[in-house]
């Protein structure tokens, strides 16, 4: 074969997709830098003037400080609920490969059905409300736990069988009690799928948008995936403030894209082709 | 299957039954993932089958048989939700098998810029879901928005993807492959780089052309690839509700309403029976359509 056509080929494929992928993050970081008059029109044309500086003044400070609560309201949820969603599902994927009990066909077919089954919204409030956690961050924190142990799980099990068990006997032998053994020979090695844990469960909690529009509703406990929504009826004339917002939101996953693109890809097509 | 595991486990116990040394991996391992999960998703789901069956305001319910499943087969609303959830479904994941697997093919061929084209075409799978159907809504606009507004310049009269109530769904279902090809494409990557090369060897050996590579090697290969894509995205499509109601909130009238929109009409006009009889059947499509799809899928892959 000649070298023209994986060039030719090439040049294609990135003009295609520069037009179908980036035009639209082209747009939003072009809108939010426009002023109001020159978003309205939506035009796919360079900002007059570059007002991205008052947008984001403006968009901070709308509703009392509202992107602010919800910024740190998004980070409370996921870095706890990542937190516990990693050592719960790493102590169910230890014993789940390591134990063979009677008790692992009943634990993958609870992995498999919630998987697939939608979360029965309503008796889950009626449930939350009777604990005193519907409308609560903790309770949100503990839904996202919920929700997203089966994926975590199926990751850790795989990974786990892969760690010799003469490891955990070398350690039993030495002494160690079963906590010492997971929390300090096992839960260290794991670090590697630990990380594409974290890096794949927190971008799906941040950008989570439907359990916060349930479970945490009111103004003062928005997230951030909310003020978007918030702020779609409020910004209706504002678009340069609709996509300082849509852009500032899409910051973080951003910056987990740069650092750990290869983790997040590992991670979703392992959990994938094992679920 | 089950019973397999059991006896297995029986023989392969370490230690004689009557020595009761603790074990090094105790079960109560299980406990704390296994009360929040039992409480928060398995309770309410269980909880669910009895109070679809009630007229429900939370604090009390009233026993109504049926009547809520036989008002969700019977208003033309309900059941036009329950349509557009396997269309949506259908069409996204079939797009997304489609696409994914040419793109992946494309990423995998020696062609430049590749790792340039995989961050592109993946970086929407992280983005946003809202922000995205925000961004399209506008983009889709029928008159100003970019996507007619480009078209207008091939000469093209562009409809009105959001109003037009025979194509509202199909937009969005267009949106939904944009942002989730991405994953698709890194799943079939995956599956195409662990073909080995003898076959495609032994297929050159044979002088097969180009598509009959792709038709009698790749293509049967990469079943398993094949399998978690459309499982994955068909489970995403049937359970969808945040792009839906970015775009559209159902609308124009109930042209784009899904059956997890009509969950949350019904939650917030305040019908719990029939929003929660809105989950069951959910629940219920998905069991019927899901579980043959896996086994369907999974069988095949059995023979290699």
């Amino acid at each position: 074969m000649s070298k023209a056509g994986p060039i030719v080929g090439g040049i294609a494929a990135i003009v295609i997709s520069a037009l179908v992928f980036l035009v639209p993050f082209a747009f939003i970081i072009l809108t939010a830098f426009k002023d109001r008059a020159q978003a309205a029109a939506l035009d796919f044309t360079w900002p007059a003037s570059f007002n991205l500086w008052t947008n984001l003044v403006e968009v901070v400070t709308t509703r009392n400080w509202m992107l602010v609560t919800a910024f740190i309201n998004s980070t409370i949820l996921t870095v706890s609920s990542v937190t516990l969603l990693v050592v719960f599902a790493a102590m169910v994927g230890f014993i789940l490969a390591r134990r063979k009990s009677r008790w692992n066909p009943l634990v993958e077919f609870l992995i498999l059905a919630g998987l697939m089954i939608p979360p029965a919204v309503v008796p889950t409030i009626w449930l939350m409300q009777g604990l005193g956690l519907f409308g609560k961050l903790h309770g949100l924190v503990l839904i996202e736990v919920a929700y997203n142990l089966p994926f975590s799980i199926i990751l850790y099990r795989a990974f786990i069988a892969t760690i010799p068990r003469e490891l955990d006997e070398a350690a039993i032998i030495d002494g160690a009690r079963p906590l010492d053994v997971f929390f300090r020979v096992i839960l260290p090695l794991l670090w590697p799928v630990t990380v594409t844990n974290i890096v794949v469960q927190s971008v799906g909690i941040f950008n989570d948008f439907t359990n916060p529009l349930y479970y945490l509703p009111g103004n003062q406990n928005a997230t951030v995936q909310l003020t978007l929504y918030n702020f779609q009826s409020q910004f209706n004339t504002s678009y340069n403030l609709l996509f300082t917002n849509i852009l500032l939101i899409t910051i973080p996953p951003l910056i987990v894209f740069l650092f750990f693109n290869r983790q997040i890809v590992a991670g979703m097509t392992a959990g994938a082709v094992k679920g | 299957m089950t019973a397999l595991t059991v006896t297995e486990s029986a023989t392969r116990k370490g230690h004689p039954a009557g020595a009761r040394r603790r074990s090094p991996y105790p079960a109560w391992f299980f406990l704390p993932a296994a009360i929040i999960y039992g409480v928060l998703f398995l309770a309410p789901t269980f909880a669910s089958l009895y109070f679809s069956l009630t007229r429900w305001t939370l604090f009390n319910s009233v026993f109504i048989g049926l009547e809520n499943f036989v008002q969700f087969f019977r208003e033309p609303f309900l059941v036009q939700g329950l349509v557009n959830t396997v269309i949506y479904a259908v069409i996204t994941s079939g797009l997304k098998v489609m696409l994914g697997m040419l793109l992946a093919l494309l990423l995998t061929s020696n062609i430049i810029a590749r790792g340039y084209l995989r961050s592109v075409v993946f970086f929407p799978v992280l983005v946003s879901t809202v922000g995205v159907g925000i961004t399209f809504t506008v983009l889709m606009h029928p008159t100003q928005g970019m996507i007619n507004e480009g078209l207008a310049l091939l000469g093209i009269d562009g409809p009105g993807w959001l109003t037009d109530p025979r194509l509202a769904l199909i937009s969005v279902a267009l949106v939904d492959v944009w942002k989730g090809v991405g994953l698709a494409t890194v799943i079939y990557i995956a599956g195409l780089v662990a073909i080995p090369k003898d076959y495609y060897e032994a297929a050159r050996i044979d002088g097969a052309t180009r598509w009959q590579n792709f038709w009698y090697v790749t293509l049967p290969l990469s079943r398993p690839a094949t399998a978690t894509v459309i499982i994955l995205s068909f489970i995403g499509g049937l359970r969808t509700f945040d792009l839906i109601w970015a775009m559209t909130r159902g609308g124009p009238g109930f042209a784009s309403d899904t059956v997890a929109s009509v969950i949350y009409k019904q939650y917030q006009a305040g019908f719990y029976g029939l929003s929660t009889a809105g989950n069951v059947v959910l629940f219920v499509l998905i069991a019927v359509l899901v579980v043959p799809l896996t086994m369907f899928l999974n069988r095949k892959q059995g023979h290699e």
